[in-house]
């Protein structure tokens, strides 16, 4: 298991590749990445992420470990971007390995909907007119039940 | 105790960490006495709903007790992914 919260970008396709070598026991790999969308008006000049170190990486850890044991995965990948994000950048991926493909789905998208806000970061959209936080959305909240 | 604010809760209070000298039990005790600090507190604290609170890193209810603990956050519920 890794967990990866840095400002730095990533190389989707460099990860995956080190995540799945050495996983020949697994017949699955299921990868997300989240990239910042440009807001309707096409007129996103910038995201910034906060986030709180130290519970960052507890909480993501606690998130992929319950993820692991829960869908018996041999792997999990969690990598978290924070700082200032331009649209089409990628924010972050995460990694699901399994013997079988319908646990790798699943448990990847427990991971996406947990660490929506359960993970604490933070998002603010800079536009020329202005700033402002983005609000957590009751729908995420909702997707928790599910699980 | 080491007291930290996020995102618009630290724009509001405008620092983003202090050391509180307190004698609070729980985490609404604590949010009372900070609210009594100044109107910048208080315009942060005056909807509970709209917060979320962490004692030592772990997210918790407002009437957690703070026997024991070295840090806590508040902040506005989370946006990651």
């Amino acid at each position: 298991m890794r967990i990866s919260v840095q400002g730095a970008s990533f190389d989707v396709g460099a990860e995956t590749a080190n995540f799945t070598a050495g996983h020949s026991d697994m017949g699955a790999i299921v990868t997300f990445t989240g990239v910042v969308r440009d807001n309707d008006a096409g007129t996103l000049d910038r995201m910034e992420i906060e986030h709180y170190p130290g519970m960052t990486e507890k909480a993501l850890t606690e998130i992929a470990q319950e993820a692991q044991t829960r869908w018996s995965l041999g792997d999990v990948l969690v990598i978290h971007r924070h700082g200032t994000l331009k649209p089409g950048e990628m924010i972050m991926m995460v990694a699901t390995a399994s013997r079988h493909r319908k646990n790798a789905f699943e448990a990847a998208e427990y991971l996406m909907d947990y660490l929506k806000s359960r993970a604490p970061f933070w998002k603010k959209e800079f536009t020329k007119d202005g700033a402002e936080w983005v609000d957590a959305k009751d729908e995420d909240e909702t997707a928790l039940t599910r699980w | 105790m080491k007291v930290l604010y996020f995102a618009w809760v630290r724009e509001r209070i405008g620092l983003p960490r202090e050391t509180v000298e307190t004698e609070a039990t729980t985490v609404a005790d604590l949010v009372e006495e900070l609210r009594a600090r100044e109107e910048r507190y208080a315009l942060a604290f005056s909807d509970l709903s709209a917060l979320r609170v962490a004692v030592d890193q772990e997210l918790c209810e407002f009437d957690a007790p703070l026997a024991g603990a070295h840090e806590v956050a508040f902040f506005p519920p989370m946006t990651g992914g």
